[in-house]
C-alpha cells in the first residue's frame, strides 16, 4: 500500500537526530533499516508527520569491544549481529539468535536496535538481550543515560525511549564461559517466531551454577523465567533434571492467542522449548 | 489395455528453456502496472470493514473537495449495476445473487466496495479515502455454514428469504444404500477442506482506456480469461462486444484467482468511458488477500462401505460448500467440478454425491488450482486410508485391489466418465523404487517402538484428475454457460517465420515455448521462429482462454489442427511448383519432395514467399499461406500419479516436517519435460501449502483473520525438501497429441498424501485425523483429544 506523506530528515550525528526529534514534537518516528517501520507506514498503521532517517550516523554502526562488555551500535544490522566475530566469539547467543530472525535480505537491512526499539513482543532479537542483561544507551536533549534491559522493554511496541531520544547502542555482557542457545518455533522459515527461548547456562562439574531464561511472544515484552532460572540452579546437568526446572518455563506469563496458538497452547509450547533450550545450551 | 511409453521426437519432447523467461524474471516486460498512459486517472477503492452492515449515510463531500481528486463514485451512481455475474447456475432452483459494482445500501462482507475515489495520482486517490465517511448500522454476520442453514440464522441475502443457495444432488450410478446394507465396514468421516487464498505473485492491476478514433475501450488487465471477460463485460456494462478489446498482456500468476470477472475491471472500463480518459489500478496485498475470490471451503461427509476383505463397494458424499457472500463466474459449479473424481481411481459399484452451496457473509469462493478435484482427490484418498486402518490392510495394498488396472482401460467409472488410459501400477512401482518404502516403514517401526517424540509416518496419495473441460455439448448438459473448445491461426509470413495464435492465455505457465514446439513439429519450422500471440482479443479473436488444465489439453489439439491444415494448403502449392500431383508430394520436417526424387523438393519457407506474392499459385488457391482451426474435443483426458511423502511429527510441540516427497506423475505425452517440472513442483508446492501452512480464519464477526502474509503462511523453498520427482508415460487416446494435462495435478496430489503421512505417525497414539493446515496447534490438539479418548 501507500504510506501517508511525511517530513524526511537525514541525520548525519546522533545530536542532529535529536534536533530533528525535538523539532518534530511527539510526532515524529525514527527511521533505522526501515523493516519494522515502513510495513506500518505502508499498511497505514501509523501516519507520522516526520521520519527522522538516522541510517547514516556513523556512530550508531560500530562495535566496540569495551574488555567486559561489547557496545553494539543500534544501526548495526541484524546479519552484521549474525555474523560479527567479536559477536560470535562473546556474545553467542546474540549471534544465533540474530540467525533466526526473518530472510537474509531483512537481516541486511534490519538492525539490532531498530528491533529492541521497535519492542514486538515476537521480536527475537529482545529477547536475546533480556537474557544477556544489556544494558541501553538513550540520548535525547539533556544528555545520554543508560537503562537496564528489565527496565528498557516496558509493553507491546513501548519502551523506556522516549519520543525526543534515540537508542544509540546496546551494551551487551560477554558471556564467555556460559553455554547458549535461542529456541524459535515458527511454522514457516520466515515468520515470526510463535515462542522463542533464549538460554544461556553455565555448568560446573556437571552441575549448573547459573542460568538465564528469557521468553519471546510469551507476553507484551520479553519475560524473564525467574522461576525456572531459579529451579536450574545447583541441578544436575541431566535431561531429566532440566525438563523438570522447565515445567514452570510459563508461570507468570501472559501470552496472546492468534491463528497460530492460542494461549494455552503457547505455554505448552514455552515448556518443551525451555527444556529443549536449556538443554542444548548445556550441551545436556 | 493401454502401453506406457518413453519416447520423443523432434521438438517435441526436448526441454528447451523457456523462451518467455528473460523477460518474465527481469520483470523488464508489460505487466498491467508497467503500462503508462497519458492523461492516466487512478481509482481507490473505500472497503467495508465490516462484515454485514447497512449503510445508512455517506458523504464524500471532503474527499471530493480533496487535492487532485476528480470525482468520488458511491453505489448511488450506479443503481443496479451488477460488478461481477455467474455463468453456471447450476440448479434450475438456485438462489442467484447481485453483486453490485459499488454497493448501495448494504455491505456484506469484509472488503465489498464502498466508494471509489478517481484522482490525478494514486497517492492522492489512496489519500481522500480517509476523507469519506460512512456511517453503518451494524447487522448480525453469517459466518458459519451449518448455523447459516439453520432456522432463524440471520440472512447474507435478506430478500431472498434463505441463505441457501442451491442443492445438488447428482444420480450417480448404483443405489449406495443397497451397497452399505450389503457391507462389512462402514467408515464416517467429516473433513473440512479449508478456505485457501490464491496468492499470486502479480495482484491484479486494470488499465482501461479509450483510444479515441473509434468508439473502442481497450482494457488491460491481470487475468487468465480475456476472451470470457469481453464477453462478460459487454453483457454487463452495455458496451458493445465489438467496442471492447481485453488484453491480458505478461501475467504473474492466476492459479484461479484470475478466472473472473471482478468489479474493478467492470468499473474501469465504465470509469474510462464516462470520463473519456485512463483508468489505472493495482491492488495493494492486503486488497488481494481480502477481495480476490477465496478457494475451497467445503465441509465434507465421507462415508466409504466395503467387504471385510477391502473391496470397496461404494461412496456417499455430501459436501457444504461455502460460497460466500455472492455468486462468481463459477462460485456454485466450482465444488461440482469435483464431482466426478470422489471414485478416484477405485472400481465401486455406487456413489451417491450430494452438494449444498451456503451464503456466508465472507469474500466469494470461486476456483482454485484444481477447482474441486482437489478437494474431492483429499477426500477419497484420506477415506481410503481409513478404511485400510478399520480393516487393518496396508493402504497401499488396499488401492492395488481395487484401482483400475491398466488392461481395464478404457474404463467407465460409477460417474459415468469414460477413462480413457492410465496405467496405476507402472506410476506406483516408480514411485515405491524411488521413495525406499520398506526402509521408512522399518524406521517407523523403530521409532514407535522406542517412544521417540518424533515420529515418523507414510502418505500414499495415488490419484487422478480431469484435465480440458470438453466438449462443449457435456458443458452445457451440466448447465456450464460457455463452450469447452479452443482455437489457433497458423500464419506463414513472406519471410518464412511464424505467427501462431492462440486462444489460450498464459500466466505463467511457457505457451510460448511448448506451442512453438509443437507447431515445429507439425510445419517443420524451428522453435525460435515462431512467434506466439495470446491474451488479447484484437489479435487472437477466438478463444476459451487458460484455467482447469485446458491449454494444452484442448488448444494443443486446435494448434495440431491448424498446423496440419497449413501444411495440406502448402503442399497443393509445393506439387504446382515442382509440376507434380499433391498425392506425390512428401513432406518431412519442413521440405516438400517429389517421391522417389528427393532432389526435386522445395520448402515450406520458400512457399510461404510463393503464397504472398502470388504470382504463380495453381488455379483455385488463394493467396496468403495460414492453417486455422478451433477444436472440440472427443473427451476430457486424465493425467495421474502416485505420490508418497514421509513426514515427521513431533509430538511433543506438533510440528510437522516434511522429510521426503515422492511425486511419479503420468501426463501422456510431455511436449517439454521442463515445463512439467516446474508445474509439478509448483503444483506440489500450492497443494503442500494447504496441507501444512495455509488456511484462512474469519472470527464470528466475520473479520479475517489471515489478512496479511504474516497470518497467512504460505511455504517458500526454505520450507521444501528437494522433491524427488519423474514420470510414466500412457499417452491419452482421445488426444491427438497423447498429451493430458499438468497444471493442477500437483496440487491435487500432495494434499492428502501429506495428511495421510501426518495421521500415520500418530495413528498408534489414537489420532485419526488432523485438521487442515496441519499446523503445530492441529496437531497437539489431536493428540490432546487421542490422549482424553476422543478421537473422531
Amino acid at each position: 500500500m501507500i504510506p501517508s506523506a511525511f517530513d524526511y530528515v537525514k541525520a548525519t550525528t546522533v545530536d542532529e537526530a535529536v534536533a530533528a526529534l525535538v523539532a518534530a514534537g511527539e510526532d515524529a518516528k525514527i527511521l533505522g533499516g526501515g523493516q519494522s517501520l515502513l510495513p506500518v507506514l505502508r499498511l497505514r498503521l501509523n501516519a507520522p508527520s516526520t521520519i527522522v532517517d538516522i541510517s547514516n550516523v556513523a556512530e550508531i554502526r560500530t562495535i566496540t569491544d569495551e574488555g567486559s562488555s561489547l557496545l553494539i551500535g543500534a544501526g548495526v544490522t541484524t546479519d552484521e549481529v549474525a555474523n560479527n566475530a567479536l559477536v560470535k566469539a562473546h556474545a553467542p547467543l546474540l549471534s544465533m539468535t540474530a540467525e533466526t530472525v526473518a530472510d537474509r535480505a531483512i537481516r541486511h537491512r534490519g538492525t539490532f536496535g531498530g528491533s529492541c526499539a521497535h519492542a514486538d513482543p515476537a521480536g527475537d532479537l529482545p529477547t536475546a538481550a533480556a537474557a544477556l542483561d544489556c544494558e541501553f544507551v538513550i540520548a535525547g536533549p539533556g544528555g545520554r543515560r543508560t537503562v537496564s534491559a528489565a527496565d528498557f522493554f516496558v509493553d507491546f511496541f513501548t519502551t523506556a525511549v522516549g519520543p525526543d531520544e534515540v537508542l544509540v547502542a546496546v551494551r551487551v555482557p560477554k558471556t564467555d564461559g556460559w553455554g547458549a542457545h535461542y529456541e524459535k518455533f515458527n511454522r514457516t522459515a520466515q515468520a515470526w517466531a510463535i515462542v522463542g527461548v533464549a538460554a544461556l547456562v553455565k555448568v560446573d562439574g556437571g552441575v549448573i551454577t547459573d542460568a538465564r531464561v528469557a521468553l519471546t511472544n510469551m507476553g507484551p515484552k520479553p519475560i524473564r523465567a525467574t522461576s525456572v532460572e531459579a529451579a536450574l540452579k545447583g541441578q544436575p546437568a541431566t535431561a531429566d533434571a532440566i525438563k523438570a526446572a522447565a515445567a514452570s518455563a510459563a508461570d507468570g506469563t501472559k501470552p496472546t492467542s492468534d491463528v497460530h496458538a492460542d494461549a494455552e497452547f503457547r505455554s505448552h509450547l514455552a515448556r518443551v522449548l525451555t527444556g529443549r533450550a536449556v538443554a542444548t545450551a548445556a550441551g545436556v | 489395455m493401454t502401453d506406457t511409453l518413453n519416447e520423443t521426437m523432434g521438438a517435441i519432447g526436448r526441454p528447451l528453456r523457456r523462451k518467455e523467461d528473460a523477460r518474465l524474471v527481469t520483470g523488464n516486460t508489460n505487466w498491467t502496472d508497467n503500462i503508462q498512459l497519458p492523461g492516466t486517472l487512478h481509482m481507490a477503492f473505500l472497503r467495508s470493514s465490516i462484515a454485514h452492515a447497512k449503510i445508512t449515510h455517506i458523504d464524500t463531500s471532503a474527499a471530493k473537495a480533496a487535492e487532485g481528486v476528480v470525482h468520488v463514485y458511491t453505489g448511488a451512481d450506479f443503481p443496479g449495476q451488477p460488478g461481477s455475474t455467474c455463468v453456471w447456475p447450476v440448479t434450475d432452483d438456485i438462489v442467484l445473487s447481485h453483486y453490485p459494482v459499488i454497493c448501495e445500501d448494504e455491505v456484506k462482507y469484509v472488503g465489498d466496495v464502498v466508494a471509489v475515489v478517481i484522482a490525478t495520482e494514486k497517492y492522492l486517490a489512496t489519500d481522500a479515502l480517509d476523507l469519506i465517511d460512512v456511517d453503518y448500522e451494524v447487522l448480525p454476520a453469517v459466518v458459519d455454514m451449518e448455523a447459516a442453514l439453520a432456522e432463524g440464522s440471520p440472512l447474507v441475502h435478506s430478500d431472498k428469504g434463505t441463505n441457501h443457495c442451491y442443492t445438488a444432488p447428482v444420480p450417480f450410478g448404483g443405489n449406495y444404500a443397497e451397497v452399505k446394507a450389503k457391507a462389512d465396514v462402514v467408515v464416517t468421516r467429516r473433513f473440512i477442506n479449508q478456505r485457501l487464498i490464491p496468492t499470486t505473485m502479480e495482484p491484479r492491476a486494470v488499465v482501461a482506456a479509450p483510444m479515441g478514433m473509434t468508439d473502442e475501450i481497450t482494457l488491460w488487465t491481470a487475468t487468465q480469461v480475456p476472451h470470457v471477460l469481453r464477453v462478460l463485460l459487454a453483457l454487463l456494462t452495455g458496451i458493445p462486444e465489438n467496442n471492447l478489446r481485453v488484453v491480458a498482456p505478461d501475467v504473474g500468476g492466476g492459479f484461479g484467482g484470475k478466472l473472473q470477472i471482478y468489479r474493478e475491471e467492470v468499473l474501469a472500463v465504465l470509469l474510462a468511458k464516462k470520463l473519456g480518459r485512463p483508468i489505472k489500478w493495482t491492488e495493494t496485498r492486503s486488497e488481494s488477500i481480502l477481495t480476490m475470490h477465496h478457494g475451497r471451503d467445503q465441509i465434507q461427509d465421507i462415508e466409504i462401505a466395503a467387504t471385510s476383505d477391502g473391496q470397496i463397494l461404494g461412496m456417499q458424499v455430501h459436501l457444504l460448500a461455502d460460497m460466500g457472500a455472492y455468486l462468481q463466474i463459477i462460485t456454485p459449479g466450482t465444488p461440482l467440478l469435483g464431482m466426478f473424481m470422489y471414485s478416484g481411481i477405485y472400481k465401486m459399484e455406487a456413489l451417491d454425491f450430494k452438494c449444498t452451496g451456503v451464503y456466508t457473509n465472507k469474500t466469494p469462493t470461486d476456483a482454485y488450482r484444481g477447482a474441486g478435484r482437489p478437494e474431492a482427490t483429499f477426500a477419497v484418498e484420506r477415506i481410503v486410508d481409513e478404511l485400510a486402518a478399520e480393516l487393518g490392510m496396508d493402504p497401499m495394498e488396499l488401492r492395488k485391489k481395487n484401482w483400475i488396472k491398466h488392461e481395464e482401460f478404457p474404463y467407465t467409472t460409477v460417474e459415468g466418465l469414460t477413462y480413457d488410459t492410465g496405467n496405476y501400477e507402472a506410476a506406483t512401482a516408480r514411485a515405491l523404487e524411488l521413495f525406499g518404502m520398506e526402509e521408512l516403514r522399518a524406521e517407523q517401526a523403530v521409532r514407535r517402538a522406542s517412544g521417540d517424540p518424533v515420529q515418523l509416518g507414510i502418505g500414499i496419495s495415488t490419484f487422478t484428475e480431469m484435465c480440458g473441460l470438453a466438449p462443449s455439448r457435456t458443458l452445457g448438459a451440466l448447465k456450464y454457460v460457455a463452450g469447452g473448445w479452443e482455437h489457433c491461426t497458423i500464419r506463414a509470413l513472406p519471410t518464412g517465420k511464424i505467427e501462431l495464435v492462440t486462444g489460450t492465455s498464459p500466466h505463467g505457465q511457457g505457451h510460448a515455448t511448448a506451442w512453438s514446439q509443437i507447431a515445429s513439429d507439425i510445419i517443420g519450422v524451428p522453435v525460435e521462429d515462431i512467434e506466439v500471440i495470446y491474451g488479447d482479443t484484437g489479435r487472437s479473436p477466438y478463444g476459451m482462454d487458460t484455467y482447469g488444465s485446458r491449454s494444452l489439453a484442448v488448444g494443443g489439439q486446435a494448434i495440431k489442427a491448424a498446423g496440419e491444415r497449413l501444411v495440406e494448403k502448402a503442399r497443393i502449392i509445393a506439387a504446382h511448383q515442382l509440376e507434380v500431383s499433391p498425392d506425390d508430394i512428401e513432406f518431412n520436417a519442413g521440405t516438400y519432395s517429389v517421391k522417389g526424387d528427393p532432389e526435386k523438393a522445395t520448402t515450406i519457407q520458400a512457399i510461404a514467399f510463393e503464397a504472398f506474392t502470388a504470382h504463380n499459385l495453381p488455379d483455385g488457391v488463394e493467396p496468403t499461406l495460414s492453417g486455422e482451426a478451433t477444436v472440440d474435443p472427443m473427451d476430457f483426458s486424465y493425467p495421474h500419479g502416485t505420490h508418497l511423502a514421509a513426514m515427521e511429527v513431533d509430538t511433543e510441540t506438533g510440528k510437522v516436517k516434511l522429510r521426503k516427497y515422492v511425486a511419479v506423475d503420468d501426463c501422456g505425452v510431455q511436449i517439454n519435460p521442463m515445463i512439467v517440472e516446474g508445474q509439478v513442483h509448483g503444483g506440489l508446492a500450492q497443494g503442500i501449502g494447504q496441507a501444512m501452512y495455509e488456511g484462512a480464519e474469519y472470527d464470528s464477526n466475520g473479520n479475517l483473520l489471515t489478512a496479511s502474509m504474516g497470518d497467512y503462511l504460505i511455504p517458500s523453498s526454505a520450507d521444501l525438501p528437494s522433491f524427488i520427482t519423474d514420470r510414466t508415460v500412457t499417452p491419452s487416446s482421445t488426444h491427438p497429441l497423447g498429451t493430458k494435462g499438468i497444471g493442477e495435478a500437483g496440487a491435487i496430489a500432495s494434499t492428502p498424501a501429506i495428511v495421510n503421512g501426518v495421521v500415520d505417525a500418530i495413528r498408534h497414539l489414537g489420532v485419526n485425523d488432523v485438521l487442515m493446515p496441519t499446523s503445530p496447534q492441529n496437531v497437539y490438539r489431536a493428540l490432546q483429544a487421542a490422549n482424553k479418548g476422543g478421537a473422531a
